[in-house]
């Protein structure tokens, strides 16, 4: 129940921000922070939650951001039921690859070799066939209304990131109290201790990638939406996987608040990397590099861990 | 019918012959990246951006000091050593505290660090070298092939035997191997761990050196080569069993034919997800490869 009320919290202490930030910048700030541990929160269900190390959630994120653009641009189909079809298709693929994987118990480094691999496929299919634009990529037409999911203010994009923050705390605190959450937390630990007792492994983790597929493809739809353009590279490049697993390991593995305290506090490095160093190309990419090799050096139980010893220590100190 | 049969013939075997020389140096990476993950039992997310490095190294001892691709291996080769070592000794086996997640997620984090300052430093230009033996050719009957590359297949055959019998005949070798099968008995007698971990990385990283000297002379250097080499050493190493040796060898000629033939029906682009599919079909259907022993 306390979680429960800190998430009520949390999201209320967001939601009156575009009328308190003024500044289109900060606003901006804010709803790519968003973004990010909106994609955390989808690596965390199966990395955090689940145990399994995906190093490719790009293909889930380039499925859901191409089968937007995709589906508008040539059926004309209407991009709020873009949003929901880029879910389901994000979860199919994410349901398809884990069944292969799991099935053939593929663990450990494995399963991060394969998932890798898995993107390679799409981003290369992505740039071969002509109906994704090819390397070219894919442009949306300008046309700023809201029933066409495109805002004229950037306010609008806010509420649709933070709706989608919610739904990823909602089901992140399900998790944490539901059977399921507890099958996989149980496969996490001691996969075959959790056999033993009669959880179906497979099971738990297909649902588990299905899950975090789905919401990384809906991710992928606020992309496409928000930049109005996808290429390959963009859709199924390392890039994305990379910042899905950063976040969420610089904030906290298996926790519900975990991806975003580490996706505002990416943010924050970021902005402050880019006043420091300009927009020299790749040196952000090498600081968020070495905070990945400090965090796990030091740190490996992210920022919320963290907070949550310090805190436990103030309570004992008080005691 | 005979004609169109020579006629496909005089198409495959260049094709096939250029993928074997690609391979052997395939090969060579491959066996960095598998003697690593045989002993430290982790995958090396950060290969492909040391070879990148040591394309850059070759590349600079070239255009700067004038040193020739092939005579700088007794310099490449031992620096890439040292980073090798000092690598495993003082960062990747700090922060892995035992666990392969996180040693995995550092090799990752290393290779984004690597990849990115060599992108700001050296920028995305591509980089070739103009050798006065570049262009020349041995004739093979069936087909011409560049010097470089059969210099490069028979380097890359050669040391992989020399590796092999390192491993078999000398002191470290043993140790390195005693280390692989059974961690703690090799501590019990008195294998100092850390240090064979980091001489078995820091030699999987001079393969990469030997590799980027046979390469350069073919081909280039950019800040993100070792992405196209990370996959495909990987394909090649879990095709021949993780931690084979001669697994490594044979899955290195085989990617490199696949691809070229890949190439030659499909296209350039198209023709990389040959290899791909083969990755995964492996991962999935036979994990343990060719060669390898059961998990």
């Amino acid at each position: 129940m306390k979680t429960a009320a800190a998430i009520l919290i949390v999201l209320a202490a967001l939601l009156p921000m575009p009328w308190l930030v003024r500044s289109d910048f900060w606003l901006n700030f804010a709803i790519m922070a968003l973004y990010y541990g909106f994609l955390g929160q989808s690596w965390n269900i199966l990395g955090g939650f689940g145990g399994q190390f995906s190093f490719g959630h790009a293909a889930f994120f380039g499925t859901g951001a191409y089968t937007s653009a995709v589906l508008q641009l040539r059926l004309g189909i209407d991009p709020w039921l873009c949003l929901v079809l880029a879910g389901v298709l994000g979860g199919a693929v994410g349901a398809l690859v884990g069944a292969l994987s799991f099935r053939y118990g593929l663990r450990g480094s494995y399963f991060a070799l394969v998932t890798l691999a898995f993107a390679e496929v799409f981003r290369i299919l992505a740039d071969s066939v002509e109906f994704t634009g090819a390397g070219v990529g894919l442009q949306i037409p300008l046309k700023q209304t809201a029933a066409n999911f495109q805002f004229p203010a950037k306010a609008g994009f806010y509420f649709v990131i933070l709706a989608l923050t919610a739904l990823g705390l909602a089901v992140a605190w399900w998790l944490k109290h539901s059977r399921l959450g507890a099958r996989m937390v149980a496969v996490r630990e001691n996969e075959d201790a959790a056999r033993a007792l009669g959880v179906d492994v497979f099971r738990t983790k297909v649902i588990a990638i299905a899950l975090s597929g789905a919401l990384m493809g809906l991710g992928g739809t606020f992309y496409v939406q928000y930049f109005l353009y996808i290429d390959p590279t963009i859709a199924y490049g390392p890039a994305v996987s990379v910042s899905a697993l950063l976040v969420p390991i610089v904030g906290g593995l298996g926790t519900v608040f975990g991806p975003l305290l580490g996706a505002f506090a990416l943010q924050f490095v970021n902005q402050f990397a880019q006043v420091a160093m300009g927009d020299a190309i790749g040196l952000n990419l090498v600081l968020y590099g070495v905070i990945l090799v400090l965090m796990i050096m030091y740190m490996p139980n992210g920022l919320f861990g963290l907070a949550h010893v310090s805190a436990r220590r103030l309570v004992r100190r008080a005691g | 019918m005979t004609t169109i049969w020579m006629d496909q013939l005089s198409i495959l075997l260049p094709a096939i012959l250029n993928g074997v020389t690609t391979g052997a140096v395939y090969a060579l990476v491959a066996l960095g990246l598998t003697l690593i993950y045989g002993v430290l039992h982790i995958i090396n997310f950060a290969h492909g951006s040391l070879l990148m490095v040591a394309l850059y190294g070759v590349y600079f001892l070239y255009a700067l000091v004038g040193i020739d691709p092939y005579l700088a291996f007794p310099i490449v080769v031992p620096a890439m050593f040292a980073l090798g070592y000092g690598l495993q000794r003082y960062v990747i086996g700090r922060a892995g505290h035992g666990k392969d997640e996180n040693i995995m997620l550092v090799t990752l984090g290393l290779s984004i660090i690597i990849e990115n300052l060599a992108l700001f430093f050296w920028t995305s230009n591509t980089r070739t070298i103009n050798t006065s033996y570049g262009f020349s050719t041995v004739d093979f009957g069936v087909a011409f092939i560049a010097v470089p590359k059969v210099v490069a297949f028979v380097g890359a055959v050669v040391i992989a035997g020399l590796l092999w019998q390192f491993m078999q005949r000398t002191d470290l070798g043993k140790a390195i191997r005693a280390l692989a099968k059974e961690p703690r008995g090799a501590q019990l007698v008195g294998i100092s761990t850390a240090h064979v971990y980091a001489m078995s990385f820091g030699i999987g990283i001079a393969c990469l050196g030997a590799a980027a000297c046979l390469l350069l002379p073919t081909y280039y250097a950019s800040p993100h080569i070792g992405q196209a080499f990370v996959l495909i050493a990987f394909t090649i190493v879990v095709l021949g069993g993780m931690g084979s040796f001669v697994g490594a060898l044979l899955g290195g000629l085989i990617i490199g034919v696949t691809e070229s033939l890949g190439g030659l029906f499909l296209g350039e682009s198209l023709g990389k997800i040959g290899i791909f599919l083969i990755f995964i079909a492996v991962l999935l259907l036979r994990p343990t490869g060719l060669f390898g022993q059961r998990a």
